[in-house]
């Protein structure tokens, strides 16, 4: 099952993205011709200006690092400008490990992002917890018990090329979604319950 | 001693308290500083410690000796192949392994390339630390050549845990030889530009010089060890003191500065640089045709007592303390971490300074958190 709206990324062919659930779910949504018209400029400004956060725990930091430098140049993708502080950044790179004396800062950061906010969890101690998965009683296994996580990018650690494709997953699952259309879904469930009730 | 005892101040009501991290950038990682200032000026720096806690220490004792190579690698990232040398070292010691000559003379050249990666990777981030983000692209941009030799061969960019007890995981690629000598006259040529675009910067050196001096007998004290003891004329290079491998067949030098400012240990790590590229040549050279590994059988068992191997890393010593009872996995085993020792004479070395040297302290003091709590 195939979506109807492709979302273009620079450099790269819609065929080489492998498709997924949630961005089908999000295309089910639909919405009025103009909403979805403003949406998708929106979404087209949106996801070619995603600021991260500066956010590295441990290894996975230097190859964000890496990400940045002028072989792999971030700033191609529109996301090179780091913010030290949660307040100005759209996407949360989780780069490294989280213990247990770590998540609730974690959480506190995840919190004081403004929306709408993503998480990439980069590496596999973010993914699942990685090498510290057995044996240990520090490690949260795995970021997803403690922030919502829209990409998962594995490696030990991820190449920057990795976490480019990570990224542009993340964009085109930007593309696809609706700030505006999300609130007519809304409305329809409002009506839907009216509707029960009046039953 | 008495310097030491010194450093405990009353904290008096009129202290302004501030927490820098733990997610703060210029921290490199997940460290907690609890600042006592009085003023702008910096009266006390507490660490905490801690956020990024994994337990490998205990974690390697249901490990066998063969898979707490691949542990270390994750303590401190920026010299994980020194960190690995130092676990087969210890195997290979107990075990009285005879390594063959290649393969000493690849790690050698392997753990001078790491040392180089590690000593640009730091030079870029205390660049851009000190306001200074050019310093970054030109760092990064000279490490990826060094990261390029290591992907060739291991498949892998900064963790590669290629050393394994008895020699390496397979033999290096066939171009290794020539693409190491290749850097070695490419790095050469580079390094005038870093002394221009950072060591004469006049704006740099204002901010370095003179800032967060450390005397010799404080650096002892503490225990600071690697470029940050050697900034103060702590003659503490394992190489030299205790060679391991075959670094007493090597020519090099030992820097040492005398003033143990933010810039002399700037300049030490600048220099290192330089006898990093001397090491390879000379030892590329040597690298003799042969087997990349001696016969080990697949579950080591070390014999009953406790052993004890130092390396030096790119961050300083790098201890390693196993207590083992006959079985296949250790009864205790212990890292003694550069980072750990070198983050807490920060206390004595900030004390006075204005809180925006407080960066330029810590970022000359090179330290990789994950290592500190491993």
């Amino acid at each position: 099952m195939g979506l109807k709206k492709k979302p273009k990324i620079k450099s790269m062919k819609y065929e080489e993205f492998k498709d997924n659930e949630t961005l089908e779910l999000l295309e089910q949504l639909g919405g009025d011709v103009i909403l979805t018209s403003i949406d998708e400029i929106l979404n087209w400004g949106r996801s070619n200006s995603i600021w991260p956060l500066t956010f590295a725990t441990s290894c996975c930091g230097i190859e964000m690092m890496a990400a940045g430098d002028p072989r792999f140049d971030f700033a191609r993708f529109g996301i090179e400008v780091y913010r030290a502080t949660p307040r100005q950044a759209d996407v949360i790179i989780v780069a490294g490990t989280i213990n247990h004396k770590m998540a609730p800062v974690l959480k506190r950061l995840y919190d004081q992002m403004a929306e709408p906010k993503y998480v990439i969890a980069m590496g596999a101690c973010a993914v699942s917890g990685g090498p510290f998965y057995h044996n240990t009683y520090a490690v949260v296994r795995g970021v997803d018990h403690i922030i919502p996580v829209d990409v998962y990018v594995p490696g030990c650690p991820p190449r920057p090329e990795a976490l480019l494709y990570g990224v542009m997953q993340l964009q085109r699952k930007i593309k696809v979604s609706g700030l505006l259309t999300n609130k007519v879904k809304k409305d329809k469930k409002k009506k839907n319950k009216k509707e029960d009730n009046e039953k | 001693m008495s310097e030491v005892i010194k450093n405990y101040i009353v904290r008096e009501n009129e202290d302004y308290i501030v927490n820098m991290g733990p997610q703060h950038p210029s921290t490199h990682g997940v460290l907690r500083l609890e600042l006592v200032l009085s003023g702008e000026t910096v009266k006390q720096v507490v660490p905490h410690i801690g956020y990024i806690h994994r337990g490998i220490e205990k974690m390697c004792e249901y490990d066998t000796y063969k898979q707490i190579v691949h542990l270390t690698d994750r303590m401190d990232y920026l010299s994980a192949h020194i960190n690995n040398e130092a676990v087969c070292l210890l195997v290979e010691n107990a075990l009285e392994i005879e390594v063959p000559e290649r393969v000493k003379y690849i790690r050698v050249v392997l753990d001078e390339l790491t040392r180089i990666a590690s000593h640009q990777l730091w030079w870029s981030a205390y660049g851009m630390d000190l306001g200074a983000l050019t310093a970054f692209f030109y760092g990064m941009r000279d490490r990826e050549k060094i990261l390029d030799i290591f992907e060739e061969s291991f498949g892998s960019r900064l963790l590669h845990s290629f050393n394994t007890p008895g020699g390496l995981m397979h033999d290096v690629h066939p171009n290794f030889q020539k693409h190491a000598m290749e850097f070695v006259k490419y790095f050469r040529k580079k390094l005038p530009e870093y002394k221009q675009l950072l060591t004469d910067n006049v704006i740099f050196r204002n901010r370095t010089q003179g800032i967060g001096v450390m005397s010799r007998e404080t650096a002892i004290a503490y225990g600071v060890t690697g470029p940050s003891g050697r900034g103060s004329g702590f003659s503490c290079d394992v190489r030299k003191i205790a060679p391991y491998g075959v670094y007493d067949q090597l020519e090099f030098e030992q820097i040492l500065y005398e003033q143990g400012d933010s810039f002399a240990r700037y300049m030490v790590r600048m220099k290192e640089m330089e006898q990093s590229l001397n090491i390879i040549e000379q030892a590329v050279d040597k690298i003799t045709d042969g087997p990349f590994t001696a016969k080990v059988k697949p579950i080591i068992k070390l014999p009953e007592g406790e052993y004890y191997q130092r390396v030096e890393t790119a961050r300083g010593e790098l201890g390693v303390y196993v207590v083992s009872d006959g079985k296949k996995f250790p009864y205790r085993v212990r890292f003694r971490s550069p980072n750990f020792s070198n983050l807490f004479v920060l206390n004595t070395i900030a004390r006075g300074h204005l809180i925006a040297d407080l960066v330029a302290i810590s970022g000359s003091l090179d330290l990789v958190i994950p290592d500190i709590d491993r």
